[in-house]
């Protein structure tokens, strides 16, 4: 598959470390080229300056032929907006975010957005955790 | 009306002032307690500190009930959100985002706005009609169909002086929709009609083939 992974933070570099590692075709954008220091160095893909809330950058890393998009920058709107982009005017068969503000994850489902929020996950293997026996 | 606004930079706080006066009942939501200290001063208790795309934040400012939201924050996706949380959760019949960023006007409204103001585009087009010698000035965005009407001045230098319509090479999505000539009656251009200096022309464009047009007619 061609993914575009939108935020090249701790879980952007992770995710298209793995991703590659099963043999798809991986594009990376984030506005910091800081960022990309934490792909790994056997990583092959297109690591792209630029903004994924921006029409122009996000048709410059493919997204006419990307078969998935995930927004993971540390911004919750910003995300937002770039998967309703992807999702909704460049028909992205799969697009999925992270929106750490779980109300804010149930609004976005409503309208169609599949999103994950880190916050309720992460809350409940901590619960999981402390009361395992 | 009940009106909310999301931001309380100088868009926000103008608005608030012009619209109390009105007579509307106003609420400010800012994130910076400095900011809502100074509408707290100078405007009474109108402002709440929070983030205004919050779901908890617009229920406390009792988003329900608001006749109309307002994001007025410089921050185009924080504009977008506020005015989602707005519409999906809390049914608002009217929502207005600024947009900050010309390129995301047409973006905002397929995306539910009801309405989109394009400050950049607005202030552009306000300096582009002060400036008497300027060739190309933008009239309308119609934000949607990601067209626009604009007006192009030809000068005894631009490369469609003593042309003909057909004889330019004018983008699919581009027409010549008047033609302005002084001492003349308005007339509709077609393709046999000559090009002279100090015609106006009024065209309806892509905004996509804007910069084609203007090199075909001015060069």
């Amino acid at each position: 598959m061609n993914i575009i992974i939108m935020g090249c933070g701790r879980v952007g570099a992770q995710l298209a470390n793995l991703l590659e590692e099963e043999g798809h075709k991986i594009t990376v954008m984030d506005i910091n080229d800081n960022s990309f220091r934490r792909l790994s160095s056997t990583f092959s893909g297109n690591a792209l300056v630029g903004d994924g809330t921006d029409e122009e950058s996000l048709k410059k890393a493919g997204i006419d032929k990307a078969d998935a998009f995930v927004a993971v920058t540390e911004g919750d709107n910003r995300n937002v907006m770039a998967a309703q982009i992807a999702k909704h005017i460049f028909n992205v068969p799969k697009v999925v975010c992270r929106i750490y503000d779980p109300l804010r994850k149930d609004i976005y489902e409503t309208v169609g957005l599949e999103a994950i929020s880190p916050t309720t996950v992460f809350a409940q293997l901590l619960k999981e955790k402390i009361l395992e026996k | 009306m009940y009106i909310v606004i999301i931001g309380g930079g100088s868009v926000g706080y103008h608005l608030c002032k012009a619209l109390l006066k009105e007579g509307h009942e106003v609420l400010v939501l800012d994130k910076d307690q400095s900011k809502c200290e100074r509408f707290e001063d100078e405007l009474g208790s109108v402002c709440i500190r929070g983030d205004g795309c919050e779901v908890a934040t617009q229920s406390d400012a009792g988003v329900a009930r608001a006749d109309v939201l307002i994001a007025t924050t410089n921050e185009d996706e924080d504009n977008l959100v506020a005015c989602q949380v707005a519409k999906s959760k809390f049914d608002v019949p009217r929502t207005i985002a600024k947009v900050n960023n010309p390129k995301n006007e047409g973006i905002f409204r397929k995306l539910g706005i009801d309405c989109t103001i394009g400050v950049t585009n607005l202030i552009l087009k306000h300096i582009e009609e002060e400036i008497p010698t300027h060739p190309l000035i933008h009239l309308l965005i119609m934000g949607e169909e990601g067209t626009e009407v604009i007006e192009v001045k030809i000068s005894e230098n631009s490369r469609a002086v003593g042309k003909t319509v057909k004889e330019l090479n004018l983008p699919v999505d581009s027409r010549l929709t008047l033609l302005l000539r002084n001492g003349e009656k308005p007339q509709v251009p077609t393709s046999n009609t000559l090009l002279k200096a100090d015609d106006r022309l009024i065209a309806l464009t892509s905004i996509d083939s804007e910069e084609t047009l203007r090199k075909e007619l001015i060069g």
